[in-house]
């Protein structure tokens, strides 16, 4: 079983990866100004209270020994607590993340629509006019910063045309769709054209194998050798780069759940930086990096299958 | 035809070659923007701070071609004025990150072994962090403002340039003339920096044009989040958010400092594409 061994390799790597993430998030919030005790209590904390609320948070052991508790916490689930929201972090996340997801799945599916067809009559188009059109206009979609695009979207479509809401978030699943969808378009725009550009050039690189002549000769008919035999493998480099550009997604939802006032955990990040939430803040970072860790890991693996070549 | 260019010496294969339009396209943009950011009072036709009571958010016209924002600030002066932030920050963002990064993969690539190993792991764990909600994080900790923003893309940054530097000097290495220098008995520094590095750092100049429209579109990001450039100051991020309330009645606020974004980006764009086909790198 190659592909076994590769996977447990493969997880084996994520632990150094791990204590990265948990010693860089310890670090940060310690070189915070003043300590979460006098942030809790807020001015007119008097200094007994301090000490009892750092013991109780066990700030008077050396910084290796809170470092052993922080992570022992973080294995547990134990996040601390909201200072705005006096919630345990762990449950405010788990609430405003799968906002989040369910918009950065729909963006991503959303860039994977436009991007497709585009790149493949740039690819079969190459060099002529179609393809220049296409090219040029992503490339102005490279250059829009996501919350230009979501402020034109909001105004067009939400304000003025009136065909979608301007901001929050539905009950039912189906309200929520739609309440997601301007957001998630806006997320998609500049995602789809970094999937179009390495989309067409694989799909040049494709085109030209061996393979692809071979089936063209069997008679094939061209449709099925362009989703059967091209797309299939011209594919594979976009799974990849869907992978590493997960990260990207997340920072692109923090703007966008801003612009449009979505509930989601981007949304949570810059009100708990406003409201000088720490916990929350270093809660949101821990399970955002282990999230796109967790994608890694699915692409690598989700490519060793589509090619057992990578898990040798 | 390109048999009779492989065979030509560089120079003549320089003028032998016309210049990319897309390189030529990217110079000029960047050229203007660059002297409108050096001398934006030469072009701004009001003071880009300057209230004006008695003409607040008034559209389009002669006196005002991009209208006036809700302080009655001429919106074509803020924009020219941030010119000179927003190049700063496509500057200052990339240039540490750029040196570092060569510095370091210059090393990783010709040391390898445990060095390389490493650094494999600290390319793995910095890109697990979603880039934009490291340098959210980081900014937020030091406090709002641009130095603390160079800071926190600089913590970041320099592992991508070191990684393609990294990957070229390990190919470098090899070639014959990697084995000359040794031969000759210089010393691996020399190696590295005088014979090696020249050959291997053209992918990182190409990205570096890329990574300075990146740097903009993150400077605007942190400016309309209020975590970079402050107001008063003009900055296109900061621009789009004084107007992102005034949209449906005053939407030139927020339009043209979008625009200068796209027009700037796509100039560190164009520039970059013709400079790799130019040097016909492969991206």
């Amino acid at each position: 079983m190659p592909l076994f061994s590769f996977v447990l390799r493969r997880i084996l790597q994520m632990i150094p990866t791990v204590v990265f993430i948990l010693v860089v998030t310890f670090v940060l919030v310690r070189l915070l100004p003043g300590d979460p005790a006098s942030a809790m209590l807020g001015d007119r904390a008097i200094d007994a209270d301090v000490e009892r609320i750092n013991a109780s948070l066990g700030l008077d052991k050396p910084i290796p020994i809170q470092f052993l508790y922080f992570v022992k916490n973080v294995f547990t689930g134990d996040l601390g607590t909201s200072i705005a929201l006096k919630l345990p972090v762990t449950t405010i996340i788990m609430q405003r993340l799968p906002v989040t997801l369910m918009l950065t799945l729909m963006a991503a599916l959303l860039a994977l629509i436009l991007a497709v067809p585009l790149a493949f009559l740039a690819a079969l188009k190459r060099e002529q006019t179609a393809d220049a059109v296409i090219r040029g206009t992503f490339q102005v979609g490279l250059s829009m910063p996501v919350f230009y695009v979501g402020i034109l979207m909001l105004t067009v479509f939400g304000a003025t045309l009136k065909w979608f809401p301007v901001g929050g978030y539905g009950d039912t699943f189906g309200d929520r769709l739609y309440h997601l969808f301007l957001p998630a378009l806006t997320l998609a725009f500049s995602f789809s054209a970094v999937l179009m550009r390495n989309l067409r050039s694989s799909v040049i690189g494709v085109i030209n194998a061996e393979y692809v002549d071979f089936a063209r000769a069997k008679g094939l008919r061209p449709r099925t050798i362009m989703i059967r035999h091209v797309l299939r493998n011209a594919l594979i480099s976009t799974v990849t780069l869907f992978g590493l550009q997960i990260g990207t997604l997340f920072g692109g939802a923090v703007i966008t759940e801003t612009v449009f006032a979505v509930p989601g955990a981007g949304r949570l990040m810059i009100d708990s930086i406003y409201g000088r939430d720490y916990p929350v803040l270093q809660g949101l970072t821990i399970a955002l990096a282990v999230l796109v860790s967790l994608t890694f890991l699915a692409t690598d693996i989700f490519q060793a299958w589509l090619d057992p070549r990578i898990a040798r | 035809m390109s048999m009779a260019i492989e065979k030509m010496g560089t120079y003549a294969r320089f003028r032998q070659l016309a210049l990319p339009r897309t390189l030529i396209c990217g110079m000029v943009i960047i050229g203007v923007s660059l002297l409108i950011a050096f001398f934006p009072a030469l072009f701004a036709p009001y003071d880009p701070i300057a209230f004006d009571y008695k003409a607040l958010l008034k559209g389009p016209t002669l006196a005002h071609p991009f209208g006036t924002d809700s302080f009655g600030r001429d919106v074509l002066s803020r924009v020219i004025h941030a010119y000179t932030i927003d190049m700063q920050i496509a500057v200052f963002a990339t240039v540490g990150p750029f040196i570092f990064g060569t510095i370091v993969g210059a090393y990783v690539g010709y040391a390898g072994g445990l060095a390389e190993a490493t650094f494999g792991r600290v390319v793995d764990a910095v890109i697990t962090f979603p880039f934009l909600v490291l340098v959210i994080a980081i900014v937020s900790v030091l406090g709002p403002g641009l130095a603390n923003m160079y800071i926190a893309v600089g913590i970041v940054g320099w592992v991508f340039y070191a990684r393609l530097v990294a990957a070229e000097v390990k190919v470098q290495k090899r070639l014959d003339y990697a084995d000359a220098g040794r031969v000759m008995g210089y010393t691996p520094m020399r190696i590295v920096f005088r014979h090696l590095l020249p050959n291997a750092i053209t992918p990182a100049i190409v990205y570096w044009m890329t990574d300075m429209a990146l740097a903009i579109l993150l400077g605007s990001s942190l400016g309309y989040l209020g975590l970079g450039a402050q107001p008063p100051a003009a900055e296109w991020g900061v621009q789009i958010a004084d107007g992102k309330n005034f949209m449906s009645t005053a939407w030139w606020i927020s339009v043209f400092p979008g625009i200068a974004i796209v027009i700037t980006g796509l100039g560190f764009s164009l520039l970059g594409d013709g400079l790799a086909q130019l040097m016909r790198v492969r991206r």
